[in-house]
């Protein structure tokens, strides 16, 4: 096939999931409410003083973008599988490779995006200004696509298996540790005042990472859900 | 032609078939029958390259469909016991994609005109599959059989939730395909209506 | 019925594999307890008392052979997963699946010695050190290979899928120590640190060494009896069990 048959087919992937999250909005919100939730629950934990809000920002925005992102990447190919989509994907001539990317992306677009928007507002609820607000934007923004490739191998590998749920918590958690230290290491510095470019550039080196390698992964584990 | 050479399944620990040999040539088509849990599924699945195979070959114009890859699915419609449709879209969007996937005719006429071939209505070809019946997403997933192109056919009990109409339809659809020098592995319950030199029975042992 | 129709040529390789598990068995077990007789002597009783820590440190011949353990056994995992996948090799998948709980249990008991050193030394049971918080993550990786593969019925798929987590967490690890590390320095500088253990006399890096090697040989004993049991449980065909099963377990009593 010619590279503009595949340039259609990626098109064609990430139109279809994002008309399908469009005419599933509910399915939508929920990741958007659960962040907003966690990140709420904090401060009514904590206490309300402003400089432990602002110690601990960093690090609860972080885990409550990550544990939103893993709620909703867990079920990126669970649809597809149960309508037989996926099988109709391993089976169209393009390398499955970049199918799984397009789905990662549109998935990304639907579900970590909103979290990079939204974290502004709830930067501001726990104190944080200026520098530190766009550097935690920005660490987002690095770090929630490669949230999204890690997710989708645990996604792929746990198709079809009895609560599938938890497992993929619990085989995709500890992979996403890097990603939870640079990021919230990003926003901690910048607070502190030392400067996040170096928490910065590591997740830019993890994202370039994930990037060629988890999709290889997801694809090979979705193979082997539809055998 | 696709050929088969000594296939043999296996499930868990459990041995399906083995030493199983088809050969599809232009203008065939291979109906697979046994019994439930006999391998047909799998067979197809085999076939089709989803399900790797435990010993044997399958080869496709003399060579291996593994070492083909996207060569050999360019040649190939797969349709499985599922129907491979979105609920949440419509029957001409559904179709629309799958044959941009493809790589067939993807235009909004061409889906309507096959959907309308298979039997869809105007009317239904409007509203989310999710409303339609059994009968009705399995003809929207079968209309990718009037856009298809492709020389090879993988079917999984394609007639399955059809009435006889639908079933009439459908054994015209193969009838076509195989003239035009088409080949089909279909795997069914029933009897397809087709002159007798163009259908080869196949039976998985139970 | 189709059962019984299982070819023997299926299982050639797991029927050599079997009785030859079964005869190195006791010679990795024997050796191992010598070994580790050996290791705990001299670091018990030879190893000189550390100035500063007193006796409390002689854990650290558990604790680091085991640490390195964990370690080992989780790239010889991935390695026989890694080949499982690229040859489709069966047996490959079953030394995997045989690693991985001693894999874990090593893990587990680097962290509870970690522990057991650290309440006397640092006055906590728990301290965010970096390689005790790696070896917590490696703990939840090992359990994470167990669980999957015991929650998908079918075993090949099983196989599959477990051993690509493996390999995907391979090549997470040292980006995981490596984060770790970095966020240990960035939260609390140097003040508490395993790597802080006394400066190694020869007497105590010949007893961790012995220590290792007894540990690496029971490992080897455990793994193979482990081997043994998964060979069976996959191929509880009445016709294999009879003539693979019987003469093994005559060499076992011989």
């Amino acid at each position: 096939m010619s590279q503009a048959g595949l340039g259609g087919a990626v098109g064609a992937i990430v139109k279809r999931d994002l008309l399908l999250a469009f005419r599933r909005r509910a399915d939508l919100s929920t990741t958007v409410f659960f962040f907003i939730m966690v990140a709420s629950l904090f401060p009514l934990g904590v206490g309300p003083e402003p400089g432990v809000l602002r110690a601990i920002a960093p690090g609860v925005l972080w885990v409550a973008a990550l544990l939103s992102c893993l709620l909703s990447v867990g079920r990126v190919f669970t649809a597809d599988y149960q309508d037989g989509v996926l099988e109709q994907m391993v089976l169209i001539p393009h390398p499955l490779i970049v199918m799984v990317l397009a789905k990662v992306f549109a998935h990304w677009l639907v579900s970590g995006l909103p979290v990079v928007l939204l974290s502004f507002l709830l930067g501001l609820q726990f104190g944080l200004e200026g520098d530190a607000l766009a550097v935690l934007a920005l660490s987002l923004l690095l770090g929630t696509p490669t949230l999204s490739l890690i997710g989708s191998i645990g996604a792929a590998l746990t198709l079809g298996v009895r609560g599938s749920g938890m497992l993929v918590a619990l085989l995709v958690l500890p992979l996403f540790i890097p990603v939870l230290i640079f990021g919230a290491g990003a926003v901690s510095s910048t607070v502190s005042g030392i400067g996040a470019e170096a928490n910065l550039s590591l997740l830019g080196a993890c994202l370039m990472v994930a990037l060629p390698l988890a999709p290889w992964a997801t694809a090979a584990a979705v193979r082997i859900a539809v055998e | 032609m696709l050929e088969a050479i000594d296939l043999t399944c296996a499930r868990g620990e459990r041995e399906l078939f083995s030493g199983l040999n088809v050969t599809v040539t232009p203008g065939l088509l291979v109906a697979i029958v046994g019994e439930n849990g006999s391998g047909k599924s799998s067979l197809l699945r085999m076939l089709c390259g989803l399900l790797p195979r435990e010993r044997g070959a399958i080869r496709w114009k003399g060579t291996d469909i593994g070492d083909l890859k996207d060569e050999y699915t360019q040649q190939l419609t797969y349709l499985g016991h599922l129907n491979g449709t979105k609920d949440d879209l419509t029957p001409v969007e559904n179709l629309q994609i799958s044959a941009h996937l493809s790589g067939d005719d993807d235009s909004v006429s061409s889906a309507r005109e096959a959907l309308l071939a298979v039997g869809l209505g105007r009317r239904a070809q409007g509203l989310p599959t999710r409303v339609l019946s059994q009968g009705q997403k399995r003809r929207v997933a079968l209309a990718r059989l009037w856009l298809s192109t492709r020389l090879l056919w993988i079917l999984d009990e394609p007639f399955a939730a059809l009435d006889d109409g639908g079933v009439t339809l459908l054994t015209e659809r193969f009838k076509r395909h195989l003239d035009g020098g088409g080949m089909a592995v279909v795997a069914t319950h029933q009897d397809i209506q087709l002159p007798r030199e163009s259908v080869r029975q196949l039976r998985l042992p139970g | 019925m189709s059962d019984s129709r299982v070819t023997w040529s299926k299982y050639s390789s797991l029927q050599a594999l079997y009785p030859l598990a079964g005869r190195l068995i006791p010679w990795c077990a024997g050796a191992a307890v010598l070994f580790m007789a050996a290791g705990l002597y001299l670091g018990f009783f030879v190893a000189p008392t550390d100035f500063q820590q007193g006796e409390a440190y002689r854990i650290i011949f558990v604790h680091v052979p085991a640490a390195w353990m964990s370690m080992f056994l989780y790239v010889m995992m991935a390695l026989w997963a890694g080949l499982g996948l690229g040859l489709k090799a069966r047996p490959s998948f079953m030394m995997a699946q045989a690693i991985a709980p001693t894999g874990a249990i090593f893990t587990f008991l680097a962290l509870l010695t970690g522990a057991l050193w650290g309440k006397p030394t640092w006055g906590a049971w728990w301290v965010w050190d970096a390689r005790l918080t790696s070896e917590l993550i490696l703990l939840f990786l090992y359990l994470g290979v167990m669980l999957l593969h015991a929650s998908i019925d079918d075993l090949r798929r099983a196989d599959r899928a477990s051993a690509l987590f493996a390999l995907v967490g391979v090549v997470n690890v040292p980006i995981i120590y490596f984060s770790v590390r970095w966020w240990n320095t960035l939260h609390q500088g140097a003040s508490v640190s395993m790597t802080a253990a006394p400066k190694m006399a020869a007497t105590m890096l010949t007893a961790m060494l012995l220590m290792a090697i007894g540990f690496w040989l029971y490992s080897m004993a455990v793994i193979l009896m482990r081997l043994r049991c998964v060979i069976l449980e996959r191929n509880s065909q009445p016709r294999w069990n009879q003539s693979a099963v019987e003469p093994g377990v005559k060499e076992i009593r011989a």
